[in-house]
C-alpha cells in the first residue's frame, strides 16, 4: 500500500471508531412490567444513567403504562371495554403493586414505609427527575390503542411512538434493557 | 476556580450519585467538588462514576460511616 492508501485507511477506521464509541454511551430500556419494585428498579438505573452523562430512552409498553398514568384519569370518552380496564389498573406511582408480597396491596404500603424510613427516594420523584433532565419516556402508541388510554391520561413531557422508534434508539445504545 | 461543599449524607442509592452529577454539571472547568455521603454504596459509585464520566477524582477518605471525595471538572 502507499502511504496515501494507508492515511486513508487510518482515516476510515478512525471515522467508524467514533461511531462505535459514540453508540456504546446511550442506554435504551423497555418498560412493561407495571410492578412498583421493577419500575423503582427502572428509574434508579435510568436516572444513574443520565448522572453518568449517557442518553437514556425509556419504552414503556403494556402494563408499564401504569406508571405513567395520570392519577385524575378517568374512563370518560371510552367504550365499556376500555373503562373497565381503566377502572381496574393503577394510575400512577401511588398504587402500583409490588410483584412479590402484594398481599392484596398492603405489601407495597409496607415498602412505601420501610423505603421512606431508609430515606429512600420516592419513584414519583426519580420519574419526575427522569422527566425534568432529560430522558425521552416513548409511550407505546399500540399498547395504548389497545387499553383505550389517551395522550392525555399520561404525564406530561413524553413521547408516543412505535417499535421503531425504540430500536431506532436502541441501535444507537451499548446498554438496552428489558423490566 | 470555585469550591464546592456537598453534604450528601442521608441520601440512599441513586440520589448521592445524582446530585453530585448534577453540582458538576453545572460548575465550570477546574471547579472543585468535595461531597461526603454516608451511604454503604457510595464508594464503589462514586469510583464507577468518576471512571466513567472522566472526572479526576483526588482522593476518598472515611471516617466512621462517612466517606468523603474530591472530583476536580475536566
Amino acid at each position: 500500500m502507499t502511504t496515501d492508501a494507508v492515511q486513508e485507511k487510518i482515516k476510515d477506521l478512525e471515522e467508524r471508531l467514533t461511531k462505535v464509541e459514540g453508540k456504546r454511551d446511550n442506554l435504551t430500556m423497555v418498560l412493561f412490567s407495571g410492578d412498583f419494585d421493577k419500575a423503582m428498579a427502572a428509574l434508579i438505573i435510568a436516572n444513574g444513567a443520565l448522572s453518568m452523562g449517557k442518553e437514556v430512552t425509556i419504552f414503556v409498553t403494556f402494563w408499564g403504562l401504569d406508571v405513567i398514568k395520570k392519577p385524575t384519569m378517568t374512563g370518560a370518552g371510552k367504550n365499556f371495554l376500555e373503562q373497565m380496564v381503566t377502572m381496574m389498573r393503577p394510575k400512577g406511582t401511588a398504587n402500583l403493586p409490588t410483584s412479590k408480597m402484594n398481599f392484596a396491596g398492603i405489601g407495597p404500603k409496607l415498602f412505601h414505609y420501610m423505603m421512606g424510613k431508609k430515606n429512600i427516594v420516592s419513584l414519583q420523584t426519580l420519574l419526575d427527575t427522569a422527566v425534568e433532565f432529560g430522558i425521552k419516556i416513548i409511550a407505546c402508541q399500540m399498547s395504548m390503542d389497545v387499553m383505550g388510554i389517551k395522550k392525555e391520561d399520561l404525564i406530561d413531557g413524553i413521547e408516543f411512538g412505535g417499535v421503531a422508534a425504540f430500536l431506532g434508539s436502541s441501535y444507537n445504545s451499548g446498554t438496552s434493557l428489558f423490566i | 476556580m470555585a469550591k464546592t461543599t456537598l453534604d450528601l449524607k442521608g441520601l440512599s442509592c441513586p440520589m448521592p450519585i445524582m446530585k453530585l452529577a448534577a453540582a458538576v454539571k453545572k460548575g465550570a472547568s477546574g471547579d472543585v467538588f468535595e461531597a461526603v455521603s454516608d451511604d454503604a454504596g457510595f464508594e464503589p459509585d462514586i469510583i464507577a462514576w468518576a471512571k466513567e464520566t472522566g472526572h479526576p477524582m483526588s482522593g476518598i477518605t472515611k471516617s466512621g460511616k462517612d466517606i468523603t471525595v474530591t472530583i476536580t471538572k475536566k
